[in-house]
Parts: structure tokens; C-alpha cells; sequence
């Protein structure tokens, strides 16, 4: 137990985290900005993919996850997977229901 | 092994720090389950009225939108950055830190209390004459909307609870630079509420 207590105590520099924040200002600058331009369903498409970023960079950076080890990773994975399991079902129900 | 060795290494072993941790994800993956089961609601009902979920969206204010984003980035930075200041020992920097977190909770409540009155004010609001008025696509629109960010919104409350408890157990000396999983896992906690706002501000304040 006491590695473990050792390998969390990865201390993320104040800079760091002000970097990060400024890129993530500046990824909901642009989500903003392409909403204005009229690029049909694209636009969906460009607003999800910007939200995904910004939340690797939450997710790895503010919540640390880059440092974790890797059960946390896989728990994750396994969370994201099952989530996309009910979406892509119900989206495949959808499609051949009518 | 004398008693006072004995009693140390019960309290080693009664501290799981990674254990801890675990905890918070599993329970934070219970939450992406819960917002994640409305995110599919949206998007079923959205690619069922296309037409009406734009033009429902107009009516809400994208500057409102886009400050409580800016709010709830800015808190999720200092929270982290609350960590840090626990990690280095800086006690004082981490408290005020963790008020300048719940001083952007505030800012975003308080917005969203504007925007939620100027809705209601104008008759928009689950089972008003005026909105069951509008086409299916448009109730169910903004059915979603006060349901999602009602409940976001419940979740900032519940943050704000947990770090006015971490600062109480910092005054107490129950956390300190070597002791600080609780102020981890409520900063965890926070950045859970961040994620679920990057993604319901561009599929409610963005569509046009």
C-alpha cells in the first residue's frame, strides 16, 4: 500500500494547469465561432468532436488521469464502452423500427 | 511490536488513499450512466424533430451559455490547482482556492437563476399553456432542457456542499499536505460536473 500512497503524490505544476485552461478557452472559442457558420449537420459533428477534446484534457490533466495506473484507465474504457453500447443500440433500434 | 507500533501500523493499513480513488471513479461512472441515459433521450428525440430542436434552441441566450462555461472551466482549473497548493504545503493558498472554486459555483447559479426567470418569465416552462402550445419537438426540447440543467445545476449545489466540507476539515487539521484523498476525490467530483457542461452547452446553447 504504501507504493501506492508514493506514486500518487505526482504533484501537476500551477502553470501546467493554466496552460491547460487556456486551451480549453480557446477550444470553446472555436465551438462557439463554427456554430455561427452553417455547415448542415456538420456542425453536430464539429461541436461533439471539440467537446471530446476538451474532455481528454479534463479528463487526463485536471482529474489527473494521465498519472493514475492503469486499472483506472481500463475502468474507464469499460464505462466509455458500455455507454456507447446503449447509444449505438438504441440508434440501431431506431433506424430499422421505421 | 510495542502498542504504539501496533496502533501505527493499523493506521496504516485503515488509509487507502488508491482505494479511495477507485471509489470516486466507480461512483463517477455511475453519474456518466445517469446523464448518459439522457444524453441518448436527446438524441433520439433530436434526430426525431431536427427542425424543432433548432428552432427551440433560439430562444436561449448563448452569452449566458457561454459565461457559465467559462465559469465552471475556470473552477475546475482552481480546484486542481487547489491540489497542488495541498501537495506544496501551502495551506492558505489551497483554502482560497477552493473559495474562488465555490465563488465560480455562484456565478454560475446565479446565471442560470436569470436565465431559468427570463423562461418562465416568458411563459416557457414545463406544462405552461404557452409551451404545450408549441409542436411536440419543441416540448420535448425544453423538457430536456430543464431536466438536464436542472440537474447539472443540482450537482453544482452538491459540489459547493463538498467544499465547504473540505474547508471545515482543513481548519480541523483532518486534511493536510500528506492526508488530502477527500479534497482529491471532491475535485473529482467538481471536474465530473465540468464534463457534463461541455457537453450540454453546445447541445442545448449551440444549435443554428
Amino acid at each position: 500500500m504504501s507504493e501506492h500512497q508514493h506514486q500518487e503524490s505526482h504533484v501537476i505544476e500551477y502553470g501546467n494547469y493554466i496552460f491547460i485552461w487556456l486551451g480549453l478557452l480557446a477550444f470553446t472559442g472555436i465551438t462557439v465561432t463554427v456554430s455561427g457558420i452553417n455547415l448542415g449537420n456538420w456542425t453536430i459533428v464539429i461541436a461533439l468532436f471539440i467537446a471530446c477534446i476538451k474532455s481528454w484534457y479534463v479528463l487526463n490533466y485536471f482529474m489527473h488521469m494521465k498519472y493514475e495506473e492503469m486499472v483506472f484507465k481500463i475502468f474507464i474504457l469499460t464505462a466509455l464502452f458500455t455507454f456507447f453500447i446503449f447509444l449505438g443500440f438504441t440508434f440501431w433500434d431506431y433506424s430499422f423500427a421505421r | 511490536m510495542s502498542s504504539t507500533d501496533h496502533a501505527a501500523a493499523v493506521h496504516q493499513v485503515h488509509r487507502d488513499d488508491y482505494g479511495s480513488r477507485l471509489g470516486m471513479w466507480l461512483f463517477l461512472f455511475t453519474e456518466l450512466i445517469l446523464f448518459g441515459g439522457l444524453f441518448i433521450v436527446y438524441a433520439v428525440y433530436r434526430f426525431m424533430h431536427q427542425q424543432e430542436f433548432h428552432l427551440a434552441a433560439q430562444e436561449l441566450n448563448t452569452t449566458i451559455g457561454l459565461i457559465n462555461t467559462i465559469a465552471l472551466l475556470t473552477s475546475s482549473m482552481t480546484a486542481a490547482m487547489s491540489i497542488t497548493a495541498m501537495q506544496k504545503g501551502n495551506l492558505r493558498f489551497s483554502k482560497g482556492l477552493i473559495w474562488v472554486t465555490i465563488g465560480f459555483a455562484f456565478v454560475f447559479m446565479v446565471n442560470k437563476y436569470f436565465e431559468w426567470s427570463a423562461k418562465i418569465h416568458h411563459g416557457i416552462f414545463p406544462g405552461s399553456k404557452d409551451l404545450l402550445a408549441k409542436p411536440d419537438g419543441e416540448i420535448l426540447y425544453f423538457g430536456l432542457y430543464y431536466v438536464m440543467t436542472g440537474l447539472h445545476t443540482f450537482h453544482v449545489i452538491v459540489g459547493v456542499i463538498f467544499f465547504l466540507f473540505i474547508l471545515r476539515q482543513i481548519k480541523q487539521g483532518k486534511i493536510t499536505s500528506d492526508r488530502y484523498v477527500r479534497l482529491e476525490n471532491s475535485a473529482l467530483y467538481w471536474h465530473l460536473v465540468d464534463l457534463i457542461w461541455i457537453f450540454l452547452f453546445p447541445l442545448f446553447y449551440l444549435i443554428h
